[in-house]
């Protein structure tokens, strides 16, 4: 099975629409959301959920009032500011889980429990099952809920024999993005021409550089900015990254977003889902 | 007052709004916290005339000295030290530089030395905004140190906007913690609207108020995010309406309100208002 993660950098280029009409084109295929803090897959694809699972990964520090002394070695120790220096009390959003103050506690007060990061949810869609999860707002140590969904999306394809497991990633260049990559055979850079889109661009693809995944691009509404898009394209050459096709702005793509349809779906015909089409069709040339 | 601009989906024009509003009124300081993407810089064009690394701290081993007992292996909560034979590795980039392992090494071998995760930039742009911005270096993982370094750099005297990162995890809630306001800057589609609650969701954890700026406002579909404010008795800001001529100035890096001056009295009159409301907040209490 083939591993492609879409990410972009900069956020709202359009990936999870491009994701799920390509999830239509390829048919059958595994999915997976990547993207825990802001998951929008679902909206488009409405997986009918088969089973959920609580995923608990980070720990916090807990404190027993009844052994506490008020000696003030717990704010002293903590290197993220998580105990208030007045009333020793735990800031729940402060707090990394790393166990410090529970080992330096004379008074055996402190302990560490594990929480409720989010949950997982194993789903199918008509084009294949697809897994995805809820961060709890607010939660830390949203890495290793990517890295948990990654997993079992790969788990669930290998054990049904599909060729293809499509990722939507999350924006930025940092520990979700890192998760969402770990152990995938292709990248797959949804970009915009922008200035800030094309920095962001170019920001994402050393980090995918550093963990030597190929890479493949697409440039999304790449006539709002044509001289900018030139210079993606010409970028791309540079740094031996395929631009697989280039997507033209079109009101029918947020049209049919609006009414949770997908483009290459209702608007077969259109510019817009003909340049969808044949960057499927490349990429398809790209995990034979 | 300081203003802290976020969204729970990428990409719905943070930055769109924190740099026009920074230009719309006087003696502002600008604070770019989205530090694994700074994207402000595109638009002020500043020039960087101070600059200061960001450092944290990790553990060196002292092969000579550890006698492998494995302690320090046990204890870490992010598996950023690991036994291959008899040796321990580090995993600089999963480090949460807690400082931990170098209390309980019995043995003395762990000393903590300083690795370069980011580093903040100052320049005073032509606009007349005092501008820092915090770039967390390639391949690091953890935001959330640059960002606190970068809020140090708050200048109580001035008006301040925060550009937050996008999402609801550590980076955006280190940015927005501490803020008197927060703008939820959304767009009138579905996804807009699924982020947008969760961004909401977070900001009433946090207890700080918060109003919505929706950007891309077209007049047919703007009910997708008006009926869920009126519901929960969220005040909408300001609409941007959807315009090419917005979307190509903001591909060329030129805030609208450059072009558009107009629009510099409404972002005042929406800084203005959310001060209105602070101070009525504060009257209230």
């Amino acid at each position: 099975m083939k591993k492609i993660t879409v990410i972009s950098g900069k956020g709202g280029t359009g990936k999870t629409t491009l994701v799920s009409n390509l999830a239509y084109l390829a048919e059958d295929l595994v999915l997976a959301d990547c993207d825990v803090d802001a998951p929008n897959l679902h909206l488009l694809l409405n997986p009918e959920v088969e089973e959920t699972n609580i995923f608990k990964s980070n720990k916090l520090a807990i404190k027993d009032e009844s052994k506490c002394i008020d000696c003030g070695i717990c704010n002293e120790v903590c290197r993220f500011n998580a105990v208030s220096p007045v009333n020793y009390e735990i800031d729940p959003y402060k707090c990394e889980g790393c166990g410090v103050c529970v080992e330096m506690c004379p008074e055996n007060a402190l302990s560490l429990k594990l929480m409720e990061t989010g949950e997982i949810y194993n789903s199918t869609t008509r084009f294949g099952p697809m897994v995805h999860a809820n961060l709890k707002v607010g939660s830390d140590n949203s890495g290793k809920l990517v890295s948990e969904v990654r997993e079992k999306a790969v788990e669930k394809g290998n054990k049904i024999d599909k060729d293809l497991l499509l990722i939507d990633g999350s924006p930025g260049i940092g520990c979700p993005v890192i998760s969402s990559i770990t152990g995938v055979d292709l990248v797959l850079f949804v970009t915009e021409p922008s200035r800030s889109g094309f920095s962001d661009l170019k920001r994402v693809a050393q980090v995918i550089e550093h963990f030597e995944i190929p890479a493949l691009a697409v440039i999304n509404k790449y006539d709002i900015n044509k001289d900018i898009s030139q210079e993606i394209v010409e970028y791309l050459k540079e740094n031996e990254i395929e631009l697989v096709g280039k997507i033209s702005y079109s009101s029918l793509v947020v049209e049919n977003l609006r009414n949770a349809e997908l483009v290459v779906e209702q608007e077969k015909k259109s510019k817009v889902s003909q340049e969808i089409i044949n960057i499927w069709k490349k990429i398809k040339t790209n995990i034979k | 007052m300081k203003v802290t601009v976020l969204s729970g989906k990428g990409g719905t024009g943070k930055t769109t709004v924190a740099v026009n509003m920074a230009l719309s009124v006087p003696d502002i300081q600008l604070l770019d916290a989205d530090v694994e993407e700074p994207n402000c810089q595109y638009f002020l064009k500043p020039n960087f005339n101070k600059s200061e690394e960001i450092y944290r701290e990790i553990p060196e081993i002292d092969q000579n000295k550890c006698t492998a007992c494995r302690k320090c292996v046990d204890f870490c909560e992010y598996n950023a030290l690991a036994m291959m034979l008899d040796e321990v590795l580090v995993f600089p980039e999963i480090c949460h530089s807690c400082g931990g392992c170098e209390k309980i090494c019995p043995e003395d071998a762990i000393t903590e030395i300083d690795r370069e995760l980011g580093v903040l930039k100052h320049s005073s742009t032509e606009y007349d905004i005092d501008f820092w911005q915090g770039e967390l270096n390639i391949g690091e993982e953890s935001s959330v140190p640059v960002i606190e370094a970068l809020k140090e750099k708050s200048d109580l005297q001035k008006d301040i906007i925060i550009d937050a990162q996008p999402g609801t995890t550590c980076p955006t809630i280190e940015a927005v913690v501490d803020s008197d306001f927060g703008i939820l800057v959304t767009e009138p589609t579905p996804f807009g609207l699924s982020d947008l609650k969760i961004a909401s969701q977070l900001m009433d954890e946090l207890k700080i108020p918060y109003g919505v700026i929706i950007n891309r406002a077209e007049e047919e579909s703007d009910y997708i995010i008006e009926n869920y404010c009126d519901k929960n008795n969220i005040d909408i800001l300001l609409k941007i309406p959807f315009k090419r001529e917005f979307a190509y100035l903001y591909s060329d890096g030129i805030p609208f309100v450059i072009d558009y001056p107009e629009w510099q009295a409404e972002f005042k009159k929406v800084f203005t208002e959310i001060r209105g409301v602070l101070d009525e907040k504060d009257y209230s209490n």
